[in-house]
């Protein structure tokens, strides 16, 4: 459970900026608020898409861009709070099993974004659980940076569909905000992927 | 591209029991085929029946089944950022499920396009229905989605490619919704 992993957890920047940095080709969404400022303070690139909204619905769009560009690694970076309102959507995952998606819960335990209210990941809820009982066989928690390269192959080698609960700590670093213009990032993403506008 | 097959259900009555489907739902996955749809995604309705088995049969479309219908609004848009054409399929009560969601559409300005079959407005024995069929339309419409009607079955086709190529060419966000008097008359008792 959330709680009762004792010791150490990740530092939430170092384990973005190390898992992006062995995964430079990946496509990658972000849910909104932190885990999008976390992928931004990795370095901006064309291959991101972050959220600002539409909370709840990283994985989701995730998966369409997965099974739209098989050949490609996407990566969804989210928190607890953003997973669990879109809770559902590891399941609708677990039934397609795109083997080019993994998903990165990048879980605090809280709603940082709003004040650090507890989330249901403090209060019983175990991610890697339900994962796996959705379907997603390769689920599986870590709490530190050693483990990136591990991960960052996988997402490499597209071989199936991951989820990844990386427990952080329940810090606030400084905010360093992505572009907020959704026209902007979508098209400069499919612009990367050679896709015309219309 | 595998060519659409016209059948005998074209001069069929609605609701004739028969292994056919009507010919309005074979219109409609019709125009999705030939305009070139990689994903549907859809929450289950009878009126959708035809089209999401021939998704499942189809091997160059991807079939998602949605534990609900928001999940559908950010999967088609994670599908056109990924260069593939892909369509929502719910019911009215799922256009409730939506509403925050369809903020994604106007933010990004993606493209969109569902189809909506309608409850609580023909013939509704369901009085749960009433209230969000009875909102659908405006829902939508406050989400700022274009909305389409087709009432009739010999309107469908038409109605539903014009709504396609409206968000598919000219990047609109588009409901077409489906009457339910297309559907008919639920039969209520099993034997």
């Amino acid at each position: 459970m959330g709680t009762s992993i004792p010791g150490k957890r990740a530092d939430r920047r170092d384990f973005v900026s190390r898992l992006l940095a062995a995964t430079p080709d990946a496509l990658v969404v972000t849910g909104l608020g932190s885990a999008a400022y976390d992928v931004f303070a990795a370095g901006d690139r064309d291959q991101n898409y972050y959220l600002w909204g539409a909370m709840g619905g990283a994985t989701s769009l995730g998966l369409g861009l997965a099974l739209a560009q098989p050949d490609k690694s996407v990566i969804v970076i989210t928190g607890d709070g953003e997973q669990l309102m879109g809770i559902g959507s590891l399941a609708t995952i677990a039934a397609k099993q795109p083997k080019n998606l993994t998903i990165v819960v990048l879980d605090n335990g809280h709603f940082a974004e709003t004040g650090m209210q507890r989330s249901h990941t403090s209060l019983g809820t175990d991610l890697v659980a339900v994962a796996r009982g959705f379907g997603i066989v390769d689920a599986f928690a870590a709490a530190s940076v050693d483990l990136c390269d591990e991960i960052a192959a996988g997402i490499r080698d597209r071989k199936r569909t991951t989820f990844v609960q990386v427990h952080i700590e329940a810090n606030e670093p400084p905010r360093a905000l992505p572009p907020r213009d959704g026209p902007y990032i979508k098209n400069r993403l499919r612009a990367a992927l050679g896709l015309k506008p219309f | 591209m595998i060519p659409f097959i016209a059948s005998a259900a074209d001069t069929m009555v609605m609701n004739t029991p028969s292994p056919q489907p009507p010919a309005w739902q074979q219109a409609v996955f019709k125009v999705l085929k030939e305009g070139g749809v990689n994903q549907i995604a859809y929450v289950p309705d009878a009126g959708h029946s035809h089209v999401i088995r021939s998704a499942i049969a189809d091997p160059e479309i991807e079939d998602v089944v949605l534990t609900t219908e928001e999940e559908g609004v950010a999967l088609v848009s994670g599908a056109w950022l990924g260069g593939h054409r892909a369509v929502l399929l719910m019911q009215s009560s799922g256009v409730g499920n939506c509403v925050n969601m369809f903020s994604l559409l106007q933010a990004a300005d993606f493209p969109f396009f569902a189809l909506v079959t309608m409850r609580g407005e023909y013939a509704e024995f369901n009085g749960w229905q009433g209230p969000m069929g009875k909102a659908t339309q405006g829902a939508l419409e406050l989400m700022g989605i274009h909305v389409l009607r087709a009432s009739h079955p010999d309107e469908v086709e038409e109605v539903v490619s014009a709504g396609f190529d409206a968000a598919f060419e000219g990047g609109d966000k588009v409901a077409v919704l489906l009457g339910q008097s297309l559907i008919g008359r639920k039969k209520w008792e099993r034997r």
